[in-house]
């Protein structure tokens, strides 16, 4: 009896601590699976990284290699020849660019202070609607659009539309950060403003408005740096040329063009003057980029 | 005072104007898509979307080759993205939350989303094509190097910066308290990235991706300058090929008749209705999983 008794607390023991051990088992599988886990997505994280460092580099290393004085002051020469630069490009960038901003802007905050003040209206909703679509709309369609309704009926290719059809773009970016600044301000300064008897209109316009201007800056600094780059809604408007043009009803060059038009071409010279403006057109948008953070960062609205 | 209201009703009525500029605005698009398009509506009507043969020369406008090359670049793209996508996001935000390696790939993924789409197709061309061409030797095909594959990998390179960090916002927005009460009960972070955070925040991964998808659907000038320009059906993912907006971007200044131009503009009302559409879902997804 007794002995029996011993042999089945034996037996109870062992299968106990055959479980422990299965547990022990399954502990380590458990962190094992976490340990493997951890590195894949260490590794995967680090590999992409690498990669796009190369990419930055590679692009950074054939571009400054081809910026000199020429490159930025004469205009493209012949294929064959050496040497020439994108001076009528980086004119012509910063015209379209300005066009984009002078229409764009007061436009779309314009619409970002109406949102921030009819915030529930069937209308803004509609708007907000539409602001998101043409977020997400493909360039090349705005491009085609700006085509119709501008080319079309001005007869010709001409920076005009080109600048046009980059506002298009530039107007939900400004108009999105506008109404999300805006949104910030408290109410309270809007309310003390109005109680000290000054107009509604007065009030946007010179106590609400000016809280806000550091992110309104930044958005429209953002809203630059995204169709700095854009090359799509200028193929069938501001076409390109080849030559120095600082008349905005003519075509005229851009730094995107010069790239998509020499890249394609079979001329060495041609491909280190694309890889210089994609340098030089890089280092703008991250210039512009930089701003907007030290901007956003320095002015925060605080209250 | 009479005066002070009236100015009052100025402001209000140019902020109503913007307003009803905006919408007045894509109304405008809609419209001058479905105008300009009304030919190649009216003469193909819905054999363009099935038609399979690109052929100004004689007439013949279906484009089933681009929609055809527009759906396999971009979902191969989502394909090879979204994993890594996955595992920057969750790098950032669970293992690495500050520190020196955080901000490194976090300004590296930021400095991405500024790079210019042309300068991509620019440095695919001269990179990514000869690297595929040797591949495609090696394995044995024609070696094109340019192609469908070649482009869906540089779409994949470009919209790693739209999942990731929209998958990085959602992952932050798990409750702490419900990823402490699983670490507490013994879960590893591994169980805990599994089976809290990403059920969690899936919807919103899950909106990121779509996003994605509609940057890699409308874009244009990447993909135009590595995928070939062919106006075949494409008959492998090594093929060249040519997708929706790629083929608007090379045929529409030389276009001629006014059959081929309203061809092309119907393409482009297509592009703009399904990537408004994957755009409309994915931030309606966003709206409700930040709402909780």
């Amino acid at each position: 009896m007794l002995i029996e008794n011993n042999q089945n607390i034996e037996v109870v023991i062992e299968q106990s601590n055959n479980r422990l051990i299965t547990n022990e088992k399954k502990l380590k599988i458990r962190i094992i699976k976490d340990k493997m886990f951890k590195y894949t997505t260490v590794a995967g994280a680090l590999i992409v990284t690498l990669l796009l460092a190369y990419i930055i580099f590679y692009i950074a290393k054939k571009g400054i290699s081809s910026i000199n004085w020429t490159f930025i002051t004469e205009l493209p020469k012949p294929p064959g020849e050496f040497g020439g630069g994108v001076s009528n490009a980086i004119v012509g960038t910063l015209i379209m660019i300005a066009i984009a901003a002078i229409i764009a802007v007061p436009v779309a905050i314009a619409i970002g202070v109406y949102l921030s003040e009819d915030k529930k209206t069937k209308l803004s909703y509609w708007v907000r609607t539409g602001l998101e679509i043409l977020q997400g709309m493909p360039s090349i369609s705005i491009g085609i659009v700006v085509y119709v309704w501008v080319v079309l009926q001005m007869g010709s290719f001409s920076a005009l539309s080109g600048g046009i059809a980059l506002a298009i773009m530039m107007l939900p970016v400004v108009a999105k950060s506008t109404e999300e600044t805006l949104k910030m301000v408290p109410y309270s300064l809007k309310e003390a403003s109005m109680a000290l008897g000054v107009p509604y209109y007065k009030t946007l316009l010179k106590v609400v408005i000016p809280s806000g201007l550091s992110g309104i800056l930044t958005g429209i600094l953002i809203a630059i740096a995204r169709v700095a780059g854009e090359t799509a809604p200028l193929l069938f408007t501001s076409f390109g040329n080849p030559f120095m043009n600082a008349n905005v009803l003519k075509p005229m060059n851009s730094l995107p063009l010069v790239i998509f038009n020499y890249a394609s071409s079979p001329y060495k010279e041609w491909h280190s003057l694309a890889w210089g403006a994609s340098f030089l057109l890089i280092v703008m948008i991250l210039i512009l980029n930089i701003t907007a953070k030290i901007i956003s960062r320095k002015w925060k609205i605080k209250f | 005072m009479k005066k002070l209201i009236n100015k009052d009703k100025i402001f209000r009525g140019i902020l109503y104007a913007s307003a009803f500029f905006l919408i007045v605005l894509l109304f405008g698009f809609f419209i001058t898509f479905i105008l300009e398009s009304s030919e190649s509506l009216a003469k193909f009507g819905f054999s363009f979307i099935t038609g399979k043969q690109w052929d100004p020369v004689d007439g013949h406008f279906g484009a089933m080759p681009f929609l055809l090359g527009t759906l396999m670049t971009s979902f191969l793209a989502l394909i090879i993205s979204f994993p890594v996508s996955i595992m920057i996001a969750v790098f950032l935000s669970e293992y690495f939350y500050k520190g020196f390696f955080h901000n490194i790939i976090k300004t590296a993924v930021e400095l991405l989303a500024g790079i210019p789409s042309i300068v991509f197709g620019f440095w695919g061309l001269f990179t990514l094509v000869p690297l595929i061409r040797e591949f495609q030797l090696a394995i044995g095909i024609e070696p094109y190097g340019v192609g469908i594959f070649t482009s869906a990998l540089v779409l994949s390179i470009m919209i790693i910066p739209y999942t990731a960090s929209i998958s990085r916002e959602v992952i932050s927005m798990v409750p702490t308290d419900v990823k402490e009460a699983a670490y507490s009960l013994g879960a590893t972070k591994f169980e805990v990235i599994r089976k809290i955070i990403l059920p969690y925040s899936g919807s919103g991964i899950f909106a990121g991706a779509l996003l994605a998808l509609g940057r890699a659907l409308g874009e244009t000038m990447a993909v135009t300058m590595i995928i070939g320009n062919s106006n075949g059906m494409p008959d492998s993912i090594f093929a060249p090929g040519n997708t929706m907006a790629s083929v608007i971007a090379n045929e529409f200044t030389e276009a001629t008749d006014s059959t081929y131009v309203s061809a092309l503009i119907e393409i482009g009302l297509l592009l703009f209705i399904v990537t408004a559409l994957i755009n409309l879902i994915g931030k309606y997804i966003i709206k409700k999983t930040v709402q909780f």
